[in-house]
């Protein structure tokens, strides 16, 4: 055995070693950040999606892709009545009668369009609705009107399905026309920069009666991971996407190579009928095709991640690791310090667990180290059959979600790359810091 | 590389005559194809074990009574005169009467071992969504149908995996400590990750930015009538999913490999070969590789096994029209008879790889032979 003392100077002689380590860490540390930040309901819940996402654009970039040299597309932005009250003017007219002005004032000089553009009203009424009128004012004092008419309650303008405006510039969508130079190609627009302005000129007819906008000018980056085809953030994800990547491997390699360890031990040691039939079973378990089983599992009971690392787990009882420790057991079996703990009287379990197993524990930690990685790809490889996990966020099933909605077909690289880089990172920190780890362990495969 | 020709030299010499290591092998082949059989059989029970824990076995069971005994009333002129709630009575009692007829009333493990049966002839009836590409909703069209595009490409894809691998293993082997060699130890791990993974990146860069390469699929849309430009274009379509394949799998076979060749060449009849004066080329045919091509055998087996698992994600991504797709296709569908029948036939598909490298293993030791080693450990 290898002292830890000794174990810590030699993994100092493996670079790869302290690099798998240090990357191992740094999930650690995002599983423990996201366990502190982002508890397991939040995570679902924003995950279904729905009206949490409003105010994200779909299929953005994220912002730091403004980093890049020369790039400048733009952000979202969000103006609100309610957030910010100085936009908004009231005056009294008489007792039931307001004039209500909200003017949203915002400079624009990025390249490229918003993506979309949306006005959230909500009106405050009882039976008289409140009458607004809409208009868009360009910093060359062109203006655009967006809206003329009663308000509901929740009243959403979708800029970019007003075919009227639509008309009016050039048949373009909105949220370009809207933007453009006038002085532009319309085939190849450019936005004009400068000050605009979003003018609601309100009247109520109700003494309570109120008027609050929202504004929205998507951006075409947003947040720190980019957006999904539904706006959810992906960054949500990938952040979440580290405790189960991590649990479900962690847990499937304790869980499948300790049995097999102790599985193995028993055989070798009572040989036999008992050691004949796992010998058998690890055959049979060979030709078992483990995925498509999962596959019939998902599709026919559940897809819950538990179910399926249970599964996982179970098969992988009977791998092939099972032969390669029985051989060393055999081994072990017919050493002195065993003939002399049966000669004190030790029982069968004692010898199986204090004297066999802890004999061939230092050549397990590395398999069980380089092992995890298969794991944590199998459960993206079970989202990319769509079989993910029905509710939690999964690295898995982002990326199932970016091929499906051909992410890369539309260049967006981002939505493909972030959740393959993190997968390839965890998976290279375990392989890097096993197979150092089987190097220190097993001195023969050492590099002489 | 040192193929059966050498094989024979050897045993040549050996004790046993030339008929007798015949007869060894053949039994030992025998042996080992009984075993399997045995095994794939266990496995397939399993699965219907497994299909069947919720009743669905039986449902598609039923499905196919009731569909049947449909088709009969139907076609029949005198039933379909009778009134409507007397027919279906007719019906009911028809579908009771098949039940009985073929035991499908009889106790679990009675029934489940008939269903092993038809599992095992791939007899599961039909589709309850999914049609063959000739039209067919038969589940033993629908996947054998698919089987030819899978084995080309997973065929293609392990020979250039082994061959490559092989030969650059030796070749690190002889400059060991070299930078590429350096290289290769370091790049070991990336093979963490499945085949898929990697055709996502080929699919990036070849085919989205670069445009080299289609995006996936197994011939151009028009297929082209010539068939030397239809291979030309299969030939196209492959080159992805088999570099996908490789990629995953060589760094680490080339790395264990060589590890293995660089204890073997530390022996002392290889020592004594080079004193000798052998031409290293010789040196490492006859005793290097001779000696170590069934350990490298048995770990070809295992990565294989796994690389199973990954294909069927690899044909989803380039979208190859082979078995992985159909899984695919039938999750999408919840078609539980396809489902089930893709467990069965991968079942097969693993005992054939693990009987095709058994017969390997049986050319290549020649303890085999002489009958010396029945099991492998």
């Amino acid at each position: 055995m290898i002292s830890v003392r000794g174990l810590v100077t030699e993994i100092r002689r493996y670079p790869s070693a302290i690099a798998g380590l240090l990357l191992i860490l740094v999930f650690l540390a995002l599983a423990l950040y996201s366990l502190l930040t982002l508890p397991r309901e939040q995570a679902i819940q924003l995950w279904r999606g729905g009206a949490v996402w409003h105010d994200s654009p779909r299929n953005a970039r994220p912002i730091w892709y403004n980093a890049l040299p020369g790039t400048n597309l733009p952000q979202t932005l969000v103006l609100d009545s309610e957030r910010d009250p100085e936009v908004k003017e009231q005056r009294e007219i008489n007792d039931d009668h307001n004039e209500i002005s909200i003017v949203f004032e915002f400079e624009y000089d990025h390249d490229g369009f918003p993506p979309e553009l949306n006005l959230f009203m909500r009106a405050q009424y009882d039976t008289r609705r409140p009458f607004a009128t809409v208009r868009w004012v360009t910093p060359d004092e062109r203006s655009f009107s967006i809206l003329q008419g009663g308000l509901e309650r929740e009243h959403t303008v979708r800029i970019d399905q007003l075919d009227r405006l639509r008309r009016e510039l050039d048949d373009l969508r909105p949220s370009i026309g809207l933007f453009r130079d006038p002085d532009s190609d319309p085939d190849a627009p450019e936005p004009l920069h400068g000050t605009y302005r979003l003018e609601i000129e309100g009247v109520a007819f109700e003494a309570d009666s109120d008027i609050e906008a929202r504004f929205v000018r998507y951006g075409q980056v947003h947040g720190v991971a980019g957006t999904d085809h539904v706006r959810r953030g992906i960054a949500v994800a990938l952040l979440y996407g580290t405790r189960p990547a991590l649990a479900f491997g962690i847990l499937a390699a304790v869980g499948s190579s300790v049995s097999t360890l102790i599985l193995a031990a028993v055989g070798a040691w009572y040989r036999g009928r008992l050691d004949a039939i796992l010998q058998r079973l690890t055959e049979v378990n060979m030709v078992l095709p483990l995925l498509p089983i999962l596959v019939m599992v998902g599709t026919l009971y559940s897809r819950s991640l538990w179910v399926m690392l249970g599964i996982v787990v179970l098969f992988g009882i009977f791998s092939a690791g099972i032969k390669t420790y029985r051989a060393m057991f055999l081994q072990i079996r017919e050493l002195p310090y065993i003939e002399a703990a049966r000669a004190y009287g030790a029982g069968n379990a004692r010898i199986v667990f204090r004297y066999m197993i802890p004999k061939v524990l230092p050549t397990l930690i590395p398999s069980f180290v380089t092992v995890i990685p298969t794991f944590v790809f199998l459960e993206a490889t079970l989202a990319m059959l769509g079989l993910g996990d029905p509710v939690l966020p999964t690295w898995g099933k982002v990326l199932e979600d970016a091929y499906r909605n051909g992410a890369l077909y539309h260049g967006q690289y981002s939505w493909v790359l972030l959740p393959s880089a993190l997968l390839i990172l965890t998976g290279l920190g375990f392989a890097m810091f096993g197979f150092a780890l089987d190097r220190i362990f097993n001195p023969r495969l050492r590099e002489r | 590389m040192a193929g059966a020709s050498g094989a024979s030299g050897v045993s040549g010499d050996g004790t046993a005559s030339g008929r007798g290591t015949g007869l060894q092998v053949t039994r030992y082949i025998l042996r080992r194809l009984l075993a399997i059989a045995a095994t794939v059989i266990v496995a397939v029970y399993i699965a219907v074990l497994i299909a069947n824990m919720g009743g669905y076995v039986d449902e598609i069971r039923h499905a196919q009574i009731q569909e049947r005994v449909a088709a009969q009333v139907a076609a029949d002129e005198e039933l379909m005169e009778l009134p409507s709630e007397r027919r279906a009575e007719l019906m009911e009692e028809m579908v009771g009467r098949e039940v009985t007829r073929r035991g499908l009333d009889q106790a679990f493990m009675i029934r489940s071992f008939r269903y092993l049966g038809n599992a095992l002839t791939l007899n599961l009836g039909r589709s309850h969504e999914m049609t063959s590409d000739s039209g067919s909703r038969l589940v033993r069209l629908i996947i054998l149908e698919r089987l030819a595009p899978t084995l080309l490409l997973f065929a293609t894809a392990e020979l250039g995996l082994f061959g490559i691998a092989v030969f650059v293993a030796l070749f690190l082997s002889r400059r060991y400590g070299s930078k590429l060699d350096r290289l290769f130890v370091a790049l070991a791990p990336t093979s963490a990750a499945p085949s898929w993974f990697y055709g996502i990146f080929l699919i990036l860069i070849f085919s989205a930015l670069l445009g080299w390469l289609p995006f996936g699929g197994m011939v151009a849309a028009p297929a082209p009538d010539n068939p030397l430009l239809y291979a030309a274009s299969v030939l196209r379509h492959l080159v992805l999913p088999v570099s996908a394949i490789i990629i995953s799998a060589v760094f680490l076979a080339v790395y264990s490999w060589r590890t293995f060749f660089l204890i073997y060449s530390s022996e002392d009849y290889v020592e004594l070969a080079k004193a000798k004066g052998l031409s290293s080329t010789v040196i490492e045919r006859r005793y290097i590789l001779r000696p170590t091509l069934p350990t490298i055998i048995t770990s070809f087996m295992l990565s294989i096994i796994g690389l199973w698992t990954g294909a069927i994600v690899l044909e989803r991504v380039f979208n190859w029209p082979g078995i992985g797709t159909v899984t695919v296709e039938a999750i999408n569908l919840y078609d539980t008879p396809v489902i089930l029948g893709t467990v069965i036939v991968y079942a097969y598909l693993l005992g054939i790889t693990v009987f095709v490298l058994d017969f390997l293993y049986a050319v290549v030791d020649p303890r085999i032979k002489v009958g010396l080693a029945g099991e492998r450990s």
